[in-house]
């Protein structure tokens, strides 16, 4: 099983508090955009779903 | 019986949430005085300001295992007994519980302006949001009242719907209590470049207008045209149903680590988000209310374990709680993101940049680094960020 990983990139504002969650999958480049992997393994389906969590433009959807 | 959460805002949402993730499965009864399931409020100043507030656009991801809660919305918790174990809500229902969460945040500060009503709002609701929205027309002349976040957000959004801002505050400078003097002044350049009229150091003595605010005059005389008047001027922690209990509700409701009222009465009660005055291991004892959108995540987690082992008979962690505060701010394009406590600060000095450009400004106590705050530079603040995490171990 794997997790899916979806960021509303219209709402996204790039404040990168997903990354403080869940740093293997979210991250912020040199240029300060998000970039994000859309699958992850199950055994991180907690810190994604706490990544979704505390997004302030609550941007991230998980299945 | 059960859980009793009163209030449905993001602190009593996450406590819920906790409760379940932790293995509690009795009732839970989720109290709300505003009609709505738990939103979303920072777009209120920002986003949805600016296009048109969309309820459903707001409202947070309910997790499956809130499925069976029990919500009762549009009823406020008027009186509270802690020893019976009951609450009292304003239609007389008297709600029995076996542990209850004090989720009831703030509400904005009002001012005894003598003068007309109408034409006067805050703004911490949807309903607040629409009514401002709906004046927001190019031509309005709008006066804001407190130069903090919401107030300077609500400037920066009216300038960019075409209307004129003014902005009225008793501070020096804008924002100068979670930024300080130099990067407040900063701040304030900003705004006046995108035309907005800053009268600081001033109150509002009155407010004119036979039906509504058609003006307003300052303490140094200055008298301003308005047609709608934004109140941002600090909150009242909304814990006048708890009274009569003994609790420490000098400021919200005082809570040690574990998020837990200290008091015999409110063995299994406990307090999260805006209204909990807790402690904090990265800036010493004192307990803190922080309003910041975050904190009731990071409260409500906490006290969601706690109340979940008290009914479990178990005992709760009562370790140090350490989160680490977390502010973002948009105003027009700028992105303005700080973490620690800015405001505990007894220097100044920007690391990097311009204080008038993108830059990186640090916060020192006696301790060392206590706050950081990013103008458009948030992805380099991670290293900052760590530096006051790291101040949890000394
Ligand atoms: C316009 C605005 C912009 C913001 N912008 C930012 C930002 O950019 N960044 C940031 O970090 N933070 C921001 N915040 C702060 C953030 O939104 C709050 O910290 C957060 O909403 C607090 O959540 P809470 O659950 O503690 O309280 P609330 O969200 O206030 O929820 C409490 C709920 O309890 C209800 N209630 C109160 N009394 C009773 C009662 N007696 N009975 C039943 N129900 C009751 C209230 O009506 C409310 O619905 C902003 C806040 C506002 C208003
Ligand atoms: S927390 Fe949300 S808004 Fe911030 S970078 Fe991640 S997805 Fe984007």
């Amino acid at each position: 099983m794997t997790v899916r990983i979806h960021v509303d990139m219209d709402k996204c504002q790039h404040y990168g508090q997903c990354c403080f969650e869940a740093d293997d999958v979210f991250q912020l480049d040199d240029a300060g955009k998000l970039v994000y992997s859309t699958e992850a393994d199950d055994s991180r389906r907690e810190a994604v779903e706490s990544a979704a969590d505390v997004c302030p433009m609550q941007a991230i959807t998980v299945e | 019986m059960g859980v009793v959460i009163v209030g449905a805002g993001l602190g009593g949402l996450r406590a819920a949430e906790t409760l379940r993730a932790k293995g509690y499965t009795g009732a839970i009864t989720i109290v709300g005085d505003e009609p709505h399931h738990p939103y979303n409020r920072p777009p209120l100043s920002k986003e949805a300001l600016l296009g048109g507030v969309d309820v459903d656009g707001l409202l947070f991801r309910r997790r499956e295992s809130l499925d069976d809660v029990e919500w009762i919305l549009g009823n406020a918790a008027v009186a509270s007994d802690l020893s019976a174990r009951t609450v009292t809500l304003a239609d007389g229902t008297v709600l029995p519980f076996d542990g209850l969460v004090i989720a009831s945040g703030i509400r904005p500060r009002r001012l005894p302006i003598p003068g007309p009503k109408d034409g006067r709002t805050c703004l911490r609701t949807i309903e607040e949001a629409r009514a401002v929205r709906d004046r927001l027309t190019p031509d309005a002349r709008v006066l804001i009242l407190g130069a903090g976040f919401i107030g300077c957000e609500a400037a920066a959004t009216a300038r960019k719907l075409g209307a004129e801002a003014t902005v009225v505050a008793l501070d020096e400078q804008p924002m100068i209590r979670p930024l300080g003097a130099e990067l407040g002044a900063a701040m304030r350049r900003r705004h006046e470049d995108q035309g907005v009229h800053f009268h600081l150091g001033q109150s509002i003595e009155a407010f004119h207008g036979d039906d509504r605010v058609r003006s307003a005059t300052l303490s140094d005389g200055t008298e301003l045209p308005a047609d709608i008047v934004i109140e941002a001027v600090g909150s009242v922690p909304n814990v006048e149903w708890l009274e009569g209990n003994g609790l420490d509700l000098s400021d919200g409701v005082l809570v040690d680590s574990a998020m837990q009222v200290s008091n015999e009465a409110g063995a299994n009660v406990v307090a999260v988000g805006d209204v909990a005055r807790h402690p904090d291991a990265l800036f010493g004892p004192v307990a803190r209310r922080i309003e910041h959108w975050n904190i009731p995540t990071e409260t409500g987690r906490r006290a969601g374990a706690t109340l979940a082992a008290l009914l479990a008979g178990e005992e709760p962690d009562r370790g140090p709680f350490t989160a680490m505060p977390s502010f973002w701010s948009d105003q027009y394009d700028h992105k303005i993101q700080s973490f620690g406590l800015p405001g505990l600060a007894t220097s100044t000095r920007v690391a990097d940049g311009d204080v008038d450009g993108p830059c990186i400004v640090e916060y020192h106590d006696d301790r060392g680094l206590v706050g950081v705050v990013g103008v458009d530079r948030t992805q380099d603040l991670v290293p900052y960020r760590k530096e006051i995490a790291a101040r949890a171990d000394c």
